[in-house]
């Protein structure tokens, strides 16, 4: 499936990527999924994890914040954001290991400080590796 | 009445798109049997081989996370809800934990290396510890990265800040088709972190400089020498020298190569081999002189290997020795290296305690020996129109000349040149050609030193003549 979503919020996860830098950022990718997924919002979530700067959890009880406060618009989570300090933008095999299969997953690197590359994975449907996304940036009109 | 499980979207492709599922049961684990059962798609995304639900997946009754009641074993009642809620974790490969053992994954993708006593768990550990920068990503950097990527040097650095051409492909093979006018850094990370995402690549897309050479080299345990000039090959070894660490160095040219390892704390440095660089021109690079294209796998192929033995500490290394290769002959020679008592950087009175001008020190952008009249291709296209007595001599190599040439030029060789100024009509109107414009401007200063005066050389030689009047021809 494609995720769209507009430069503006590209933007946003790059910005927070640098700003967490050298911890990770997360956050949610909420919107509404159809033919493709279009990303409406972010929601920036705490990264419960602190004993790791290289790790990050979104916890069960604050998704499911995020989904309660969601429904109200009509709005779904449809993956995740977070980044990658100083490494490619592409799932570590901590990564894979964990991925819900469906959601999409953005990675963002983050070169020493500064936003580098960004793209977006999807875990396989056997769980053995997970594949880029096509990703449409909207461009702001 | 029944228990009703809410089932998440990333889940919904395997219960048919519902959302909800009406089940039967006394406590949570039969309930959870029964949607598996049912729906066994889901089953590898929620529990483990053993059973047990994954760490990332979360069960609610009701409002309440079972971990927080009796786990699998809390009862149900009919009329209750059991919401399955992700936790969503992930994260670099940075990990705290690079230096503690190997996962089985790496057990498995190293088993032929843990089969040697020589390496075993505890030389791969080295190997995933340590830290390796390599100078380049080019013909000696291609198969120099790609076996310490595929070999688990758990970081390696790369300096480089060239794209990927098409003339590199014939011996730089950590790059592709796929990659062509992509940064070499982009390219060869793609490539390495494909053979090994186990491999952590750290960029360095800049020309290493006195200014960063420091910094950059200072952040590594080994350091391997892959560049193609001559300022760069001493500044690596003055840094490694004042850093105290090890440098692989290689090089080749045409159908040789060299190898050996330099560490001034235990053996001898570059400038104890060279202690002044050949003068500039005297040594063509590949660009000009041309190599062939396996000849860096082999001598990158040795600088992996001596890098990945003094990390694991096995075997007797090149320290002291210069390995030199002939592929024509497929000959190996050896010579002994010794530490030179003189040497103004290593030696016991050293004249050299920080980094220099390596440009200058080689000679290079001092003002070329001859500066004559040059044409451009255009204008020469133009003047070969207008002027039928026009002589356009092609001063380069027979081979050169097979590959293309320009239609109506006269070949002779550089070489050959002085011997045949006889050849040439002293009024003539000349000029001269060769590949990008530097022996060109060498054949000029000979003829006007034979008493020539209406000479002229092609400005960026037979090259800028492909790129910009014949487009149909040829570039090499």
């Amino acid at each position: 499936m494609t995720l769209r979503l507009s430069a503006a919020l590209v933007d946003e996860i790059r910005r927070a990527g640098e700003l967490a830098y050298p911890s990770e950022c997360c956050g949610v990718l909420a919107g509404r999924a159809g033919a493709v997924k279009e990303v409406v919002k972010l929601v920036p979530v705490i990264n419960r994890r602190t004993d790791d700067p290289h790790r990050y959890l979104i916890a069960p009880d604050d998704l499911r914040q995020v989904e309660a406060g969601l429904r109200a618009t009509g709005l779904e989570v449809l993956g995740c954001y977070h980044s990658h300090p100083d490494h490619p933008a592409a799932p570590s095999a901590f990564d894979t290991d964990q991925a819900w299969p469906w959601y999409s997953y953005i990675i963002v690197r983050v070169d020493r400080g500064g936003a580098a590359e960004l793209a977006s994975w999807v875990l396989h449907d056997d769980r053995s590796a997970m594949s880029p996304e096509q990703v449409d940036v909207l461009s702001e009109v | 009445m029944s228990v009703t499980v809410a089932i998440p979207t990333p889940l919904r492709p395997f219960t048919a798109g519902h959302d909800s599922i009406e089940l039967a049961g006394d406590t949570v684990g039969q309930v959870l049997d029964g949607l598996l059962a049912a729906h066994t798609g889901l089953k590898r995304h929620l529990v483990q081989e053993d059973g047990r639900l994954r760490n990332f997946v979360s069960l609610y009754l009701n409002e309440t996370d079972i971990r927080h009641l009796a786990s699998t074993a809390t009862p149900v009642r009919p009329g209750d809800v059991l919401t399955i809620v992700p936790s969503i974790a992930g994260g670099s490969p940075a990990t705290a934990d690079t230096k503690a053992g190997l996962s089985h994954t790496e057990m498995l993708r190293y088993s032929r290396h843990l089969l040697l006593p020589e390496v075993g768990v505890s030389g791969q550990r080295k190997l995933k510890a340590a830290r390796v920068l390599t100078v380049g990503a080019g013909g000696l950097g291609s198969p120099l990265s790609l076996y310490l990527a595929a070999a688990g040097v758990g970081t390696i650095g790369i300096v480089d800040f060239d794209v990927v051409d098409l003339t590199n492909l014939q011996r730089q093979i950590v790059h592709g088709t796929s990659t062509l006018g992509r940064s070499k850094l982009d390219s060869a990370e793609e490539r390495l972190t494909d053979l090994n995402p186990n491999v952590r690549i750290e960029r360095h897309e800049t020309r290493l400089t006195s200014q960063n050479a420091l910094e950059i080299l200072g952040e590594y345990d080994i350091v391997v020498d892959g560049t193609d000039n001559f300022p760069t090959r001493y500044l690596v070894n003055d840094a490694c020298v004042l850093l105290g660490k090890p440098n692989v160095y290689g090089s080749i040219f045409r159908f040789e190569g060299q190898a050996s390892l330099f560490y001034a704390a235990q053996g001898p440095c570059y400038r104890c081999l060279y202690s002044e660089p050949p003068p500039p021109g005297l040594v063509p690079s590949c660009a000009e002189g041309g190599v062939l294209g396996v000849l860096p796998g082999i001598i990158g192929s040795i600088q992996a290997l001596e890098t990945i033995k003094w990390i694991i500490g096995a075997g007797s290394s090149l320290l002291g020795r210069l390995l030199l290769f002939d592929a024509l002959k497929l000959r190996f020679r050896e010579l002994e290296l010794r530490k030179d008592p003189a040497c103004p950087l290593c030696g016991p009175h050293p004249s050299i305690h920080e980094l220099i001008d390596y440009e200058a020190f080689c000679g290079i952008g001092a003002e070329p020996a001859y500066n004559g009249p040059e044409i451009t291709a255009e204008e020469l296209q133009r003047e070969m129109g207008e002027k039928g007595d026009l002589v356009l001599i092609d001063v380069r190599e027979p081979h050169e000349w097979d590959i293309v040439h320009i239609e109506g030029a006269r070949l002779i060789p550089l070489n050959q040149l002085p011997e045949r100024v006889a050849e040439l009509d002293g009024h003539a109107e000349i000029v001269t050609h060769c590949h990008h414009g530097a022996r060109s401007m060498k054949a000029l200063e000979i003829l006007k030193g034979a008493g020539f005066g209406r000479v002229r050389s092609l400005a960026g030689g037979i090259d800028a003549w492909a790129e910009r009047v014949d487009t149909g021809m040829a570039r090499y």
